[in-house]
């Protein structure tokens, strides 16, 4: 911040930044983090080893790509509960290019394709209809899926090249994944967008006030549109990760993974009535679900188990500072 | 225009009627009296769910744990029926109700003294609520070899041509109607939803009024879940996973808007009956039942679409001459 | 139907023509943070009469009556009801007292009934605790008979139109035994035969003993309906009395007559050539045949009442709605504007009314309000420059004289008045060719107003077309060069600034014939 007015009547803030840095919600999330490596480490001893960590991030990794999407979709205000479909249904697709023969790029291609228009779809139905996005979402998560289940029944798609393995189960750099490595990849380029960027910008002015948006020239329904492309595009990122990895297709692939990814965001400290949140904080959160996940899986406790934790998680960082307040209303009345 | 809004939910019957008729003519099966009852008594559990969501939206919130609350409470009473077999069926449904109003309250606190969007206050109890299914089960199933026969036999008893569980959604239908049209509370789910500031003016609390709704909606699963659990002869973690977006489906369909204050009964009945009949039709018409969701997803859009043309609200009026043409 | 009004022992000052006040309000103060909204003022009501409050905007009309319905608790003054007093913490209370109000916007419910409307909070029961629609019903209709409403009790409120609304509403207040009815406007939206037959139902009202509070800009419609008046201006009590002991010119004096206590920039104009040419403006419903032109270093003033049309054309000419035909031209160039995007990019800019909801964006930090239309030039390649925007944000800051802790504070918690001053601030910060101002010192302390002024003078000085749109006489005077006045979406006069007088402002707006001084 150098700034070479003299003479200021206003400073440009208040505060150092590292007062504000202490009293985010990141940092009391990075806390967390902390808490539940040091947990998992003395609970298991199999926990600090560097092949299971490695194992361990892919309980995250394919989330957190829709995630961060999802992260700068939810600050806008709108929501896009069709993504698991998205993935099924661009699952769907390369796994019937395969049956025409069609080599790995094809497959990528076709893959992310599908993303992209599911992704049109849901964005032309909100801005351009003027619909809202939960029940638009909730349709398109029906109809991307139902397709799926159309073409392939109880059958599955198997058969993908070798080379198309690399995405789900390669590795760059000894226990370093692929996965992983477009994980930061991604989180880089969501972070500089949202935070760096003029169109983050416009993503928190619509998510605080759409109608004032606008009124300050932004074109809010082109910003929308954008973000529902590039909420589709991830959705298929993560579908060629999760395909490769898992070698299959089948219909149900990622059942329910939108209601994950979601509780990813609001666990990251995105706002879910918009205007608010970053991609830092659903990198951490990304970490914190997987950590419990894995820890749990060590000590096994079984993974629905952390389901309560995720949800009582959910409610309990948006539920606790509101009681405190309360609390503290009551007292000094 | 104003009669299409009128019409509304006789639109919805008249594409159900189309349907039925269009499939009898080349399936004259389908529409045997004693199809149709089944294909109603399998679509029980979605018209009763539909109601006690119909009255979360119409408050301008959305009870995304019915599902779980439903495979909770029948995993419950499933559980308790063994333990206990010579407990009657009309116990086992207090009980089961008596759950369901805990959980919906559950979600009801959260949003009205919390003041946490509905939405994120029932994702995470639809998580919790399946999430605690598995710690009570520990993961087991309960199979209809253990439950005992009076459980089991209660909602398929035939009364009148119709199994009690039919009877038992046309009961609610007929009571939730009144409680919609004729109570004090009923009319406040349509003020809170469609001018909640106007509803402070004329003393109606919008929290309490919302909580209420989440209490209904809590109980309605609870009871499903008894329902849901003993026609089926199973409980396990996994029951009716998804369902709570079949019931917001049949909610949309059948006109209540998502925005709140705008819906009726007989249109969340009939939006959870046009649902049912493409279920129990596509194996009578020869088509994959793969297509159900596709075609469900589809009549969502469809149904979402059209209700926001007809809703769209007019600009104001100014000049005079504009002023009778509207 | 009616109850009569219960007369307790008044004291000598209560007593008008030998009837006592119902509801008398001593001493009101109500402050918001930067705003005194009413200070000290007193109003009198009286059983079987109608009193009309008249004052302009901001004179405090409606925080009276969110006082009066018990949404507003004053901070200082008291309320006797029939000679005991009285506090209405809730809107329960007031209700339960008998006072009620129909809104400029009809606050009713779209998708209940009629009948529901009218009876919601205490409608019949059957024995089993239902509502008894028949019982229910059968009152409305009553009720409705009454009122000479031809209203089917058992259709849904959203098909009917916006008269008959308001008769609902009407309704409503008879089924709760309201003693005092307060009524904000309720000729806005009328058409001039609805308007005759609501004046029939309030002198029905008046004559079964109500107290009516009637609020209405136009002049006509208080001398025809009126009792009394009570005057009030910038939040204090000017005046009252009998209706038949004053004339128009009386009222206006009053209502207005402040002009020498608020003091305007002294402007010298020297206009530029034109900038701005609109010609034959139209919307379907909202205005139409709007032309004039506009240039550079003028000031040009839109009266009109509220309700005129003129936000509505000024959001039409910034690219929000689309006109049904009309042109405009920027610099004698046509320019296509279908958003406010477009708007902006060829040099108009507008500071909305409805601050809170379309000025600023609450939530954002100061700066960022600032610079968001501007980030094309503090940015680079689309990146972010934090350094230039704080400097650009610093620059129109510091010219508008911004109050504020810290440029990266919340706007939300400024003051109104700085509030507008952001928002000004971002448009100045595109540097545009013409700026619309709607209201631009609506709900502003007096220091921001005198700002807000002088800075308008200094922008037009500077050579930028100004549009100021303005309900306030004193404002519109003060600062024009030229004025067009609105009536009814059209444009009823265009005046230079040396022929204007409150007086003829009032007239054309309200459609009031010269003739009447």
């Amino acid at each position: 911040m150098s700034i070479t007015a003299t003479n200021r009547s206003i400073p440009d803030r208040l505060g150092s930044p590292a007062q504000r840095y202490l009293k985010s919600w990141e940092s009391l999330l990075l806390l967390v983090a902390v808490f539940v490596f040091l947990l998992n480490s003395l609970a298991s001893p199999y926990f600090l080893d560097a092949w299971n960590l490695s194992d361990a991030t892919f309980n995250f990794t394919e989330k957190a790509m829709i995630a961060f999407a999802m992260a700068l979709l939810i600050i806008s205000g709108e929501i896009d509960l069709s993504v698991a479909s998205i993935i099924a249904l661009a699952s769907t697709a390369m796994g019937a290019a395969i049956q025409f023969g069609a080599g790995t790029p094809e497959i990528v291609a076709i893959g992310l394709s599908v993303g992209l228009i599911c992704g049109a779809f849901n964005g032309a139905l909100v801005t351009g209809l003027g619909l809202p996005s939960i029940v638009v979402t909730i349709g398109t998560m029906s109809l991307f899926r139902g397709i799926s289940y159309i073409v392939l029944g109880d059958k599955a798609y198997t058969g993908y090249p070798a080379s198309f393995s690399f995405f789900g189960q390669g590795y760059v750099w000894w226990v370093i994944s692929f996965e992983l490595v477009l994980f930061f990849v991604l989180a880089i380029i969501y972070g500089v967008v949202l935070h760096k960027t003029n169109f983050g910008r416009a993503v928190f002015a619509i998510g605080n006030n759409p109608v004032g948006a606008m009124f300050s020239g932004i074109r809010v329904a082109r910003v929308k549109f954008i973000l529902f492309l590039s909420t589709g595009l991830m959705a298929s990122v993560a579908a060629i990760c999760l395909t490769s990895r898992l070698g299959s297709t089948r219909p149900s692939i990622a059942v329910g993974w939108e209601l994950e990814v979601v509780t990813m965001v609001v666990l990251g400290g995105v706002n879910i009535l918009g205007g608010s949140g970053s991609i830092p904080g659903v990198v951490i959160a990304a970490f914190v679900m997987g950590l419990v996940t894995f820890g749990l899986g060590l000590l096994n406790v079984p993974g629905i188990v952390m389901s309560i934790v995720i949800g009582m998680l959910l409610i309990g960082v948006i539920a606790l500072p509101r009681m405190w307040q309360q609390f503290a209303e009551k007292r000094s009345a | 225009m104003t009669l299409l809004l009128k019409s509304r939910e006789a639109v919805l019957f008249g594409a159900i009627i189309a349907l039925i008729v269009v499939i009898s003519t080349r399936f004259p099966a389908f529409v045997a009296p004693s199809n149709l009852a089944n294909a109603f008594n399998d679509t029980a559990p979605l018209i009763i769910l539909a109601l006690g969501q119909m009255a979360v939206i119409l408050t301008r919130c959305i009870d995304l744990s019915v599902a779980a609350n439903l495979a909770l409470t029948g995993m419950v009473v499933a559980m308790l029926n063994t333990a206990a077999p010579w407990l009657p069926a009309p116990a086992i449904i207090m009980i089961a109700i008596g759950l369901g109003a805990v959980m919906g309250s559950i979600n009801g606190f959260f949003v009205w003294k919390m003041r946490i969007p509905p939405i994120v206050v029932t994702l995470g109890t639809m998580t919790i609520f399946r999430g605690v299914i598995f710690l009570i089960s520990g993961g087991e199933w309960i199979n209809a070899h253990e439950m005992g026969e009076n459980f089991k036999a209660f909602p398929r008893a035939i009364v009148l041509g119709l199994p009690v569980m039919s009877w038992i959604a046309i009961a609610i239908v007929a009571l939730f109607y009144l409680l919609i049209t004729r109570t004090p509370v009923g009319r406040a789910f349509f003020a809170v939803g469609g001018n909640p500031d106007a509803a402070v003016y004329t003393g109606i609390n919008v929290g309490r009024t919302q909580f209420i709704a989440f209490l209904l909606s809590g109980m309605l699963a609870g009871l499903t879940g008894y329902l849901w659990v003993a026609r089926y002869a199973v409980a396990y973690v996994d029951i009716a996973a998804g369902f709570e977006l079949e019931v917001v489906a049949a909610c949309v369909i059948g006109g209540i808007s998502i925005a709140g204050g705008i819906g009726s009964v007989g249109g969340a009945v009939l939006g959870a009956v046009f649902l049912g009949v493409i279920k129990n039709a596509l194996p009578v018409v020869n088509i994959s039942p793969f297509w159900q969701l596709a075609i469900s997803g589809s009549a969502i859009i469809i149904a979402v679409a059209f209700n926001a043309q007809t809703q769209r609200s007019k600009g104001r009026v100014i000049l005079k001459k504009a002023e009778h043409a509207t | 139907m009616s109850s009569n009004a219960v007369h307790s022992e008044p004291n000598e000052s209560q007593i008008a023509d030998g009837v006592a006040p119902i509801l008398e309000l001593g001493g009101i103060t109500k402050k918001f943070p930067g705003v005194v909204a009413l200070s000290d003022v007193s109003l009198r009501l009286y059983p079987g009469q109608v009193t009309a409050l008249i004052g302009e905007n901001g004179a405090g009309k409606s925080t009276i009556v969110k006082i009066l319905t018990g949404i507003y608790q004053p901070d200082s003054g008291d309320m006797k009801l029939n000679g005991t007093i009285v506090r209405f913490p809730t809107a329960h209370h007031a209700s339960d007292a008998g006072v009620t109000a129909i809104h400029q916007e009809t606050v009713l419910f779209d998708e209940l009934s009629v009948a529901e409307n009218i009876f919601i909070g205490h409608a019949p029961k059957t024995r089993t605790g239902l509502i008894d629609l028949a019982e229910m019903n059968r009152r409305a209709q009553e009720l409705l008979t009454g009122i000479d409403a031809e209203i089917d009790p058992t259709v849904k409120l959203r098909e009917l139109g916006i008269a008959n609304k308001h008769l609902v509403a009407i309704a409503r207040a008879l089924s709760i035994d309201a003693r005092i009815v307060i009524m904000d406007e309720p000729t806005a939206a009328l058409s001039h035969k609805e308007i005759q037959e609501l004046y029939e139902l309030v002198g029905q009202l008046r004559d079964q003993g109500k107290a009516i509070l009637f609020i209405s800009h136009k002049f006509d419609e208080i001398f025809q309906i009126a009792d009394r008046y009570t005057v009030f201006r910038d939040g204090q009590f000017v005046g009252e009395g009998h209706i038949a002991d004053v004339d128009e010119n009386a009222l206006v004096q009053m209502m207005v007559g402040r002009s020498v206590d608020q003091i305007f920039p002294h402007r010298e104009t020297h206009q530029g050539e034109e900038i701005l040419r609109v010609s034959d403006y139209c919307h379907p419903t909202e205005f139409e045949d709007i032309s004039f032109t506009l240039r550079k270093g003028e000031i040009l003033g839109f009266y009109g009442l509220v309700g005129a049309g003129r936000s509505e054309f000024m959001q039409s000419l910034f690219g929000i709605t689309r006109p049904s035909k009309g042109v405009v031209r920027i610099e004698g160039e046509i320019a296509a504007i279908d958003s406010p995007a477009r708007a902006v990019a060829a040099g108009i800019v507008y500071v909305p009314e409805d601050r809170g909801k379309q000025g600023t964006i609450i939530g954002l930090p100061i700066f960022e309000n600032i610079t968001l239309p501007s980030l094309d030039r503090t940015s680079k390649r689309g990146f972010i420059r934090l350094a230039e925007e704080f400097s650009l944000a610093r620059t129109y800051a510091e010219r508008l004289d911004l109050r504020a802790a810290s440029l990266d504070q919340d706007v939300g918690n400024l003051s109104g008045g700085n509030q507008q001053k952001v928002v000004i601030a971002k448009w100045l910060a595109t540097r545009p060719r013409v700026i619309i101002l709607d209201e631009p010192t609506k709900g502003i302390d007096i220091g921001s107003k005198a700002a807000v002024h002088e800075f308008m003078a200094e922008l037009a000085a500077q050579g930028l077309a100004v549009i100021m749109v303005s309900s306030e006489i004193p404002e519109i005077l003060g600062m024009s060069d030229r004025v067009i006045v609105m009536r009814e979406g059209r444009i009823v006069a265009e005046v230079e600034n040396e022929q204007l007088t409150p007086e003829s402002l009032v007239r054309h707006a309200a459609g009031i014939a010269e003739s009447v001084h």
